[in-house]
């Protein structure tokens, strides 16, 4: 699933205005029973986050929030149990160091603050959830799209293959 | 040393946009390199031998059996030699680090083309050069018009413009590692076409060839390598020095934390990741002796350029390769 | 490479080397001929940069000694020991005796395997084996055959030694990591010191016997020495150098003296000062800058009393100095400016661009006695004094060594926290730029005559004209299967091929 939802191109999308692709990585104990609660409470939040569940906010590897961005994410989520909270105990304790030390790494290439967040939500937090995704996804509307992967392909990454062959010097 | 047929080799090297270490590095197989050219004949090598770039062209296909390719693609002639060398060549070898990973060259993905020309020739404090004048692709003259390559926007790697066979990561690589991969080369032991396979190298990480003593202790305060003189044969990373050892792929023998200076990086990610700023961070977060978001921001603050630090010679291979 | 839409003029013919080989990482030379065949113009281009002085901003300045060396992998510790006395001048470190000595050591004996390198593998050939002699035999494997595998095996083991010296000291035998600032990541132990001194003593010897092979083979050889004395290949330009406190050649400091063609003392100035009399000067067509004296001012490619090109190679470091800092190397010192300007003192300055190479071989006899003097020194070994600690507030600093191929300066501009927010680099042989320029342009002039037919041999000794000043690399000094094709191609301006000449 993820794969295929991930790679689909953002212009292909029929729609006059940009919509996000946001990724949400949250962890299966109080951040995704939040989001669920939202969703059984029926609160609104808008359809462009495409949420990723794992057990533990610490097995989220910075190198999962770097590929959603090269791949094409416009905004991507992190979202875990408060610190104290955690169902491993600890898990979250790495979460605190590696996601805010990588979203300063990811300022400086260039991927704005609003972009890559950090938030603790518990499973009775809905309320928030909702708010936190309404938030972020009209910030992210405002950026505009990242497309990453034609950053990358207009500056020159993969181009040599398509050139035409080596002529006559 | 044998070969397979009787009739002599024919061997390349090229630099890019490189330092000119990676051909040093290849004399450093020392004597060894007699048996080499008593089998082989290097039939373009800039800074040895007088070949010309026409006369490359005017090869036929595939005429040279092993070329080795090292340094970044940083503008237009680089790439288009990368062409013209896959194009005569049966085995195009990425060597070292520049042409593998990106190397230092890529740290200017962190910055804009437009900023570079600037800091050269513009706002520079020794440069006098009050009518503005850049280099320019085309310079008319009274007798002809005179070319230099364009400076891209981005340094690419090789495997960004062609097809390459083998990788042999380094900056420089090391003799040992590399004399183990010509012989496999040479004595066919190895493919002549491959997928960008590392070569010359192991897959773990230089903490597995480091000889400093691990004690498996959290880290309490980052220090910097001018600040404090570190303890001899503990690891530096336990005494708050960033090592990048736990990100970088081994084959150097550790020879920086030898001689008691943190490891930087230089033969790129390990052999399990593709992203060694990632791996680094991911790291980072488990080693730090800390229970609060205060404890943490603040032990965050005292490193001092964790992209420049953890991407130093590899940001070409990131999954993000450039500043936006 | 120059792609085929590229225009030449009406009535000019182009000659393109391209790229040049046995030198300089990146170049090409484009020779313009008039309608009688007479060279018009000729430009040396350098198609590359890739912008150290921006990326550099915004790393730590503790890092700069570990990343500018691969500026140059042939003189990494040149860009090392430059950024490390930056980093020292940035945080106001005042270094132990240990660790002065240890920092001049390391650089001496990498200027030992450095020049011998560039002697053997690049200079050489031309001399030993002829200007103009068959290329297939103008190379290492030539000099061997006629002088001996013995002397090869002298050159490998030189250059090893100096390698194996580079690991001890600094962890690699290329990119070495040791100079920090404050001194160096660790101290010589003294097994370790044992080792370095029968290294040193091997390569005083080896040096004495390099400068010993160059009186035999070319001093001695009339040809050669006419070749040098009165080739086309003089600049009476300005000439730069380090000296310490007494005016003697001093590679790791002190301060840079510029004298001018006539031999007069222009400037002396300290590191920190170099902006004020340093420019540098940007043309269109190729990505190298042109320093120049700002007190004589930028009048183009042209030499003499009136024009702000000057020149920074082992003979300008022989002209601005009035003496060696030991004994062997002032003898050689001395003879050689007797040779060349029948004043034994060194006070007239030499301009034939050939003569570099033998002042090469002064400065490598300086560089390993001198050596052994420091490793003999009883603080060398200190277990405590190998660095101090940085405690002050960093903010600017420069640092200036002599490369092997020119006087290497390192600016860096810091926050508090010590984060580069500017950084300036005059490398070696950018000093050297306009010089080049104007002596491939003076070779190509005078060898390149209408009606005498462009041969092989001419090309190299066009090429002759740069090699001197050894830039920015040294190699093969091991076994090469010479054959250098060449193929140039004299085309009319609408493409046509109208000659064409080749060499294998």
């Amino acid at each position: 699933m993820a794969d295929q939802v991930m790679t689909a191109d953002v212009s292909t999308r029929a729609s006059a205005t940009f919509e996000p692709r946001i990724i949400g990585f949250l962890c299966y104990w109080c951040s995704y029973t939040g989001a669920d609660m939202a969703g059984t409470a029926r609160m609104k939040y808008p359809p462009n986050i495409d949420i990723v569940r794992l057990m533990c906010s610490g097995r989220i590897d910075p190198e999962l929030v770097a590929t959603a961005f090269a791949k094409g994410a416009d905004g991507v989520l992190v979202c875990g149990c408060h610190i104290g909270d955690c169902h491993y105990m600890v898990g979250n304790h790495k979460t605190m160091v590696r996601i805010p030390l990588l979203q300063r790494v990811l300022r400086e290439m260039g991927i704005e603050p609003q972009r890559f967040r950090l938030e603790w939500v518990s499973a009775a937090e809905g309320a928030r959830f909702q708010k936190i995704v309404r938030e972020m996804t009209e910030q992210v509307r405002q950026l505009g799209p990242l497309n990453w992967p034609g950053l990358m392909r207009s500056r020159g990454v993969g181009h040599g293959m398509d050139l035409k062959p080596w002529g006559e010097v | 040393m044998s070969t397979n047929g009787s009739e002599k080799k024919k061997v390349a090297m090229y630099w890019a946009a490189s330092c000119g270490g990676c051909d040093i590095s290849l004399l450093e197989i020392g004597p060894r390199i007699l048996d080499l050219t008593a089998v082989a004949d290097v039939v373009f090598w800039p800074v040895a031998v007088d070949f010309k770039y026409a006369d490359v062209a005017a090869y036929p296909d595939e005429y040279i059996d092993y070329c080795f390719y090292n340094g970044g693609v940083r503008n237009s002639e680089q790439e288009e030699v990368a062409r013209l060398l896959r194009k005569k060549s049966k085995t195009l070898v990425a060597y070292g680090t520049c042409a593998c990973d990106g190397g230092i060259p890529a740290l200017a993905n962190l910055k804009s083309k437009q900023g570079i020309f600037e800091a050269a020739y513009l706002d520079n404090p020794s440069t006098v050069n009050p009518a503005k004048v850049l280099p320019q692709e085309i310079t008319e003259t009274p007798v002809g018009q005179l070319e230099i390559p364009k400076f891209y926007d981005q340094v690419l790697r090789l495997i960004d413009v062609v097809e390459v066979d083998y990788l042999i990561p380094g900056c420089p690589p090391q003799a040992d590692r590399v004399w183990e991969a010509i012989l496999a080369l040479v004595g066919g032991v190895v493919p002549p076409r491959n997928k960008a396979v590392k070569v010359a190298c192991t897959d773990k990480s230089v903490c597995d060839e480091c000889k400093r003593e691990k004690r498996k202790v959290k880290i309490k305060e980052f220090k910097r390598p001018h600040q404090v003189r570190p303890e001899p044969e503990w690891c530096l990373l336990e005494q708050g020095l960033i090592c990048m050892g736990p990100a970088t792929r081994s084959g150097c023998g550790a020879l920086c934390t030898n001689a008691d200076l943190p490891c930087r990086g230089c033969y790129g990610p390990s052999g399990t990741v593709e992203d060694q700023g990632t791996a680094m961070v991911s790291a980072i977060g488990s080693i730090l002796d800390v229970t609060t978001e205060e404890q943490a921001r603040a032990m965050l603050n005292q490193i001092a350029d964790p992209t420049g630090t953890f991407y130093r010679f590899s940001l070409g291979s990131s999954y993000l390769k450039a500043r936006k | 490479m120059t792609t085929p839409h590229v225009k030449t003029a009406e009535g000019f013919k182009r000659i393109s080397i391209d790229p040049i080989t046995r030198l300089e990482g990146h170049g090409k030379i484009d020779i313009f001929l008039n309608a009688e065949g007479e060279v018009a113009d000729c430009f040396f281009q350098v198609p590359e940069l890739r912008g150290f002085e921006k990326f550099c901003e915004g790393r730590p300045v503790e890092e700069m000694p570990r990343i500018t060396p691969r500026i140059c992998g042939v003189c990494p510790e040149a860009h090392m020991m430059a950024s490390a006395k930056a980093c020292d001048a940035v945080y106001k470190a005042e270094l132990p005796l240990t660790a002065k000595l240890l920092r001049e050591l390391q650089y001496n004996i990498f200027f030992v395997t450095d020049h011998t390198t560039h002697f053997y593998a690049l200079a050489a050939p031309d001399f030993v084996m002829g200007p103009d002699c068959d290329p297939a035999i103008r190379n290492l494997i030539g000099v061997i055959g006629k002088v001996g595998l013995e002397i090869g095996g002298k050159v490998i083991k030189c250059r090893a030694e100096g390698h194996e010296a580079s690991k001890i000291f600094g962890g690699k035998p290329v990119n070495p990591v040791n100079a920090i600032p404050g001194g160096m990541s660790k101290p010589l132990y003294p097994e370790e010191r044992n080792r370095i001194e029968e290294i040193v003593v091997d390569m005083v010897e080896f040096a004495k016997f390099s400068m010993q092979l160059f009186e035999d083979v070319v001093l001695k050889n009339p040809q050669y020495l006419d070749l040098i004395l009165n080739g086309p290949y003089i600049h009476k330009t300005y000439s730069m150098g380090l000296v310490d406190e007494k005016n003697r050649v001093n590679f790791y400091d002190g301060k840079v003296r510029v004298v001018g063609p006539d031999g007069k003392e222009l400037v002396k100035y300290e590191p920190r000062d170099y902006y004020k009399h340093i420019g540098e000067h940007v043309e269109p067509w190729t990505y190298l800058k042109f320093p120049y004296l700002k007190a004589v001012g930028w009048k183009g490619l042209v030499d003499g009393l009136d024009s702000g090109v000057y020149r920074a190679t082992p003979q300008s470091r022989l002209n601005v100095a009035e003496g060696m800092n030991s004994p062997l190397a002032q003898e050689a010192y001395e003879r050689y400016f007797e040779t060349l300007t029948n004043d034994r003192s060194g006070h007239t300055p030499v301009h034939h661009t050939l003569a570099i190479h033998w002042a090469r071989l002064v400065e490598l006899l300086n560089a390993a006695e001198h050596s052994l003097e420091l490793v003999r020194h009883p603080e060398i070994t200190h277990p405590e004094n190998y660095r101090v600690v940085c405690t002050n507030v960093p903010s600017e600093g420069v640092g200036i060594v002599e490369a092997p191929r020119g006087t290497l300066t390192h600016h860096y501009v810091t926050d508090e926290r010590g984060i580069v927010k500017r950084a300036n680099l005059i490398v070696g042989t950018t000093n050297n730029n306009a010089a080049i320029c104007m002596s491939v342009k003076k070779a190509a002039q005078g060898l390149i005559r209408k009606g005498v037919e462009v041969k092989e041999g001419t090309l190299n000794m066009i090429e002759m004209a740069f090699r001197a000043y050894d830039p920015c690399y040294g190699c093969a000094t091991h076994s090469l299967p010479g054959q250098m094709p060449l193929i140039v191609r004299v085309r009319d301006v609408d493409g046509t091929v109208l000659s064409e000449t080749t060499r294998n």
